[in-house]
Parts: structure tokens; sequence; C-alpha cells
């Protein structure tokens, strides 16, 4: 029965991970319902934004205070999970602190000392988000799209990573002063636990210790499990999804929208005096369906785009400088995001109940995003701007604007006056072109 | 105007190519306020000496708002017809004093067979200026404070921001920025074909929050770098009943400063 504990922690292990990857393909799955991107051009320039933008934070010094404690947070969580790595060797095989031997004395110290300060720093930056999200009325943080799960979300996870570290300080704690008994092996160096809550455990016995120190262990283990599969459900999938999205961010001047293909084809058709119009395709398909012009539904965005859905950590800095948000209009460019991913959400957990997507009769433009909404928008591009991981959701925007405009016919009846100016006198308004150029002579 | 103003087609006619092509947009081609702004630019280029042409009655709408607007078709007719005319005359380099045109020329029409040199006016300006052939002295406007007002698509969607400060530099004034400004500008509510259309309802107007930010550092000019900021900007100065506070393209200042 000595391995019990071995056997216990292998098998949760192997959950833990084995359920994450089932997450991980599942949001895989749901990315690719949206169209191909043609974004992996310029692969040394990708990897440089990524390393700027996603592993370097270098939108995050924009707004200093949350900037500063994001940084130390995303530090504190990438090294704190170096430990992760200790814990399951110690967890398989049953050794203790099996870091010691191979990093040595010295540098040992030096790495459980870092450890356990960012741990503190994490802890000091988490309580500041708490009051700052719950408390401090940070405009962008209390709007009405987060109300309901999403502002349970941002606090679950507040949570989750104060509860980790303080498991993680009370498990050097109680290691330290069995160390200083000799019960355990000298390894490390504690600043933090030795001082805080070090001397509270002085009073406990060496068995009250070795369960603390043992219950703190797996806690922080199962923690770290429960976590990682609690991201699927939540904002926090940035964490992961930051750098492929900021990988396929896009590299063009932000003024530059994309030319629509099928249609440069109409127009050249349409231009070519010499085209016979009667002609048939030589290699048409009679069975092709025709392409759809811009979005109403997942399905016709990008991959991409749904990537940006996914990665969003519904900050708001977008909605926070959006000219039409600002001045009270119902556009928030973080809601075209959220509701992006709650339909890719809707999509998917269709298709995991009947096997292939059945039609629900439902779309993400009109039962998610509001025509309201997509009007409003200045194309000013501050959204895209402000978002510290690059996403775009201007182009979701534009993207529904076609399919208003090109399929529907549905747009304002004031623009539909400025398209037909445009079509009929090439200007957008009622101006013959002839006197194009009577300002010069006037 | 007290000289002709050349078409590409006279140019042609003469068998001769000009040194650039200016793109003067729809605005500038047909609003009374941003005529002004087409026939400062015309007066600084003439007294500077470039030769220009303009296309005249053979420009069309650039297709910014319908592009905007999503409608994919009307801007392509449009971005054809001006592709094919102005491949037709071999046309290199072109100025525009609006961003829109500047911005769907210079990205949006290479992918239609359009590859241009493109530049906003007060790029082509500074690189007048760095070449010593347009000479600025602000005489007129020492003592004033300048405010600049950033057009979306000058700034953030192409990167561009130093060109019309270091032109307003030059004019002995006081240069003021807002608190919003460069990469973080406010819009001034016209773009994405807003122009043309009431805006969705809220609290206030976009181009009302701006120029309040803009009037709130107490300028004496607002400068602009676009048709469309122009006139919301102007619209906001009204707004506000002020009559102190003037809203004026770069191109009318430099003009100005010249006694154009």
């Amino acid at each position: 029965m000595q391995y019990i504990d071995n056997i216990i922690f292998f098998i949760a292990l192997v959950v833990g991970f084995g359920l994450f990857f089932k997450s991980l393909k599942e949001i895989y799955r749901n990315i690719q319902l949206g169209k191909e991107s043609n974004r992996s051009d310029q692969k040394s320039k990708r990897w440089e934004t990524m390393a700027k933008v996603a592993l370097g934070q270098s939108k995050m010094g924009k707004r200093p205070i949350a900037g500063f404690f994001h940084v130390i947070v995303y530090v504190g969580f990438v090294i704190i999970n170096i430990e992760l790595l200790e814990i399951i060797v110690d967890g398989i095989f049953g050794t203790h602190r099996f870091l010691a031997i191979i990093f040595g004395d010295s540098l040992y110290g030096a790495f459980t000392a870092t450890l356990e300060i960012l741990a503190f720093l994490v802890i000091i930056a988490v309580v500041v988000f708490f009051i700052r999200r719950n408390f401090y009325g940070v405009k962008r943080l209390t709007m009405k799209e987060l109300f309901g799960w999403p502002k349970h979300d941002a606090n679950w996870i507040l949570i989750i990573e104060f509860a980790l570290m303080v498991a993680f300080l009370t498990m050097n704690s109680s290691d330290w002063v069995l160390q200083q008994r000799q019960v355990l092996a000298a390894n490390g160096s504690f600043p933090v636990s030795s001082t805080l809550l070090g001397p509270i455990f002085q009073n406990f016995g060496d068995g009250a210790l070795i369960f603390t120190e043992r219950g703190a262990w797996w806690f922080h283990f199962i923690g770290i499990l429960f976590f990682m599969n609690y991201l699927y459900y939540s904002k926090h999938l940035h964490i992961i999804l930051a750098f492929p999205n900021t990988w396929y961010a896009n590299l063009e001047p932000k003024g530059k929208f994309n030319n629509l293909d099928s249609v440069t084809a109409e127009i050249k058709l349409m231009m070519d005096p010499n085209a016979d119009p009667y002609a048939a395709t030589p290699d048409a398909d009679p069975n092709a369906v025709p392409e759809k012009f811009g979005a109403s539904d997942i399905f016709d965005l990008k991959q991409v785009q749904l990537l940006n859905a996914y990665s969003c950590t519904e900050c708001g800095r977008c909605t926070a400088v959006c000219p039409a948000n600002i001045t009270g209009k119902k556009l928030s460019p973080r809601k075209i995001m959220m509701d992006t991913r709650d339909r890719i959400e809707e999509v998917g957990r269709n298709i995991n109940k009947n096997g292939k997507f059945v039609d629900d009769g439902k779309k993400l433009l009109d039962d998610h995003i509001q025509r309201e909404e997509v009007w409003a928008c200045t194309t000013c591009n501050a959204c895209v701007e402000a978002c510290p991981i690059l996403i775009d959701p201007l182009s979701i925007i534009i993207e529904m604007r076609r399919f208003l405009v090109m399929e529907q016919s549905a747009a304002p009846q004031e623009l539909n006056q400025m398209m037909s100016n445009i079509e009929n006198n090439a200007a957008p308004w009622q101006y013959n072109q002839a006197d194009r150029l009577k300002w010069a002579s006037e | 105007m007290d000289f002709t103003i050349k078409t590409m087609a006279d140019y042609a006619a003469e068998g001769k190519m000009p040194e650039v092509l200016f793109f003067v947009g729809c605005m500038g081609s047909f609003d009374d306020r941003a005529k002004k702004v087409t026939k400062s630019l015309c007066k600084i280029l003439h007294k500077v000496g470039v030769e220009f042409a303009v296309l005249g009655q053979e420009e069309s709408c650039n297709g910014d708002p319908a592009k905007r607007a999503g409608n994919e078709f009307i801007f392509q007719m449009m971005a054809h017809t001006n592709i094919e005319i102005m491949n037709g005359y071999g046309v290199k380099k072109i100025v525009t004093a609006c961003p829109h045109c500047f911005n769907i020329i210079k990205n949006e029409y290479p992918g239609l067979g359009g590859n241009y040199e493109v530049l906003h006016h007060t790029q082509f300006l500074r690189k007048l200026m760095e070449e010593g052939r347009l000479k600025i002295e602000g005489g007129i406007f020492k003592g004033k404070k300048i405010i600049f007002h950033d057009p979306c698509y000058l700034g953030r969607g192409n990167g561009e921001y130093e060109a019309p400060r270091q032109l307003l530099q030059k004019l002995d004034a006081e240069l003021v920025e807002m608190k919003r400004c460069k990469s973080n500008g406010l819009c001034c509510g016209a773009g994405g074909a807003q122009m043309f259309k009431e805006p969705e309802k809220g609290n206030k107007d976009i181009n009302v929050e701006r120029t309040e930010e803009a009037l709130g550092e107490s300028p004496n000019i607002i400068a602009t770098g676009c048709p469309f900021c122009n006139t919301m900007m102007t619209d906001g100065v009204k707004h506000f009943n002020n009559t102190e506070v003037s809203v004026k393209d770069i191109a009318e200042l430099l003009a100005e400063a010249d006694d154009l």
C-alpha cells in the first residue's frame, strides 16, 4: 500500500491533463469552423510580434497600474509553474524536493527564494485586482456586458490564484519548520515563509506539520489541474491563446481592409467591353454554392477572428476607447468579441450533441450582435490599437456590414442614398461629375 | 484662383508628365469648406513650383464610404474606374488632402492593380520643406495656440503622426496636444460612412465630445488634416457657440502664413 499516493497522483495527473487536451482539441475544432485565414506569411515578423506583445507584454504598459500588477502575476505564473515540474517528479516517484539534488544547494536556494517572493507579490497583485474590480469602480470593469458569469469568472480566477499561492506558501512554511527541526533535510531558502507564516507553524507538532505540508502540496497540485481545466470555461484562456493570437495578428496597416476577390471577378467582367455576359464559364460547377458576402454567423468569419474571440480576456480596453461607446451608443467592441465566443460555444455544444452542426435557427448577427451596434462603428481602429493582444473587433463589424449591405440590402436609408449617389454620380452626394473641377474657376 | 489648374488630360495633350497627381476627392471637389483646403494646397504647390495635375471630371469617388459601409461592389467599381484612368496616364505619384483617399489608394488599390506612391498632403509638404523648396515662416501665428486633431485614417490607420506636427511646429505658434492624441486620438465621428447618416442613439455626438476636449485646452486654432474632421470639428465649435476658435486645415494655415 505504500505506493497508493503515487498511484493516486499519477491518475490525477493523467485525468487532469487528459481533460485539458480534450478541451484544447475542442477549441481547435471550433476555430476550424471558420474560413481559412492565410496568415502564415512573414514568419520572422510574426515570431517577433509574438515575442514582443505576448511574451514581452509590450502593450500592457499603456495603463501603468494594471500593467504593473499584470506583469507580476504573469511572471509569477510562468516561473512558479517551473515548480510544477518538481511536483510531478516528486509525486510520481515519491521523492521530496527533487530539484534540490539537480540544482545543488546555492542554485536551489535562489530558485526557491525567487518563487517565494514572486508568490508573495502575486498575492498582493491579486488582492489589488480584486479590490479594483469589485470596489474601485473602474468604468470598463463595471459595464453591463460583464454582469453575470463574466464578473464571477473574473473573481473566481483571482480567488483561485490567491488560494494557490497561499497553499504554496503554507507548504513552504511547514516544510521550513520541519527543516529547522531536522525532520526534513535542509533544502531551499524561504525568505517569505520563514518570516510570515513560519512563526505561526512553530507551535505545531511534527505530525500536524507533515499533514499541513502534504495537504498544501496536494491542494496546490490539484488546484493547478483544476485551474487548467477551468480555463476552457473562462476568459482566462488568454494565458494560452494570447501567443497564437499575436502570432496570427494582422501585420498590414490598420487602415487597410481586405478586397473581396469574388467581387473583383464580377467587376472585371462587368467592366470588360469584350466580355460576353451570356457565355457560360467553361469550368463552372453547376452545384457550386454562390459565395456569401460578409458574415452573419461564425462560419462566415475567418479562423483568426474566431481565435480572437477565444483569446479575448474581456479587459475592456477596446470599449473604453471606442468613440461610439464613450458617447453612449450601444456598440462595445468587447461585447462583439464576447458575443462571437458565445456563439462559437453554442455551435460547439450543438456539434457535441448531434455529431455535426444541426441548424438551430440562430445566427451571430441579430441573435447575439445587434444591427444597431454594427452601424454605430466609425472604423476608427481605436479598439484594435487598444487591445493588448492584437485582437481585431473592427474586422468582424465590417464583415457584418458587408452581409447586411450585399446580401440583405439592409443598410440604413441614408447610407443607401449615399451609395446610389456614388453609383450614379461617382460622389456620395448628388453632384454632377461634370462639375468636379468647378472649384478651380470659382 | 489666379492661375490655371491643369488636368492630367491637359498634360497628356502636351505630351508631358506632371510631378504629382493631386487626387482632390469628393469633399475637396464639392464641399464648400473643403474646396478652400483644395485651393490652399494648389496655391502652395503653385508657389513652390511643383508641377501638379488633377483628374477633374475624370476623377471618381475613391469608394471609401461605400467600402466602410460594407458595399464592396460600389467600392471596386469606383476603384477600377480610377485605376484604369490613372494607369492610362501612367500616374506614379499621388498626393491627397484627405486621409480617406490616401488610405484607400495607398492600401487597397494595389490589390486591384493600382500601384502608386501615395502621400498625404502633410507628408508631401513636409518633404517639400525638407528639400528646401517650401519655406515656412509663421509670423502671423506668433502667440497663438494651435491644437492638432489626429485623423484616424492618417494616424492609427497608417501610423503617420509626425508630418502634420512638424509642419505646425514651423508656424511660430504654440503647439498643444489633447489628452487623447496620436495613437490614442479620438475619432471625429465621421469615419466609416458615419458622415452620411445620423448617429445611433447615445448621450452625445462624437464630434461634440471631441471638440469639447479640444476646447478644454483653450486653443486659438484647431488644426485638422482631413476634410471630414474639419466639418465635424467646425460643427462642434458651433455647438458650443464658440466664435473665437477657428478650425483650419494645415494646408490653409501654411497658405495663410505665406499670405497666399
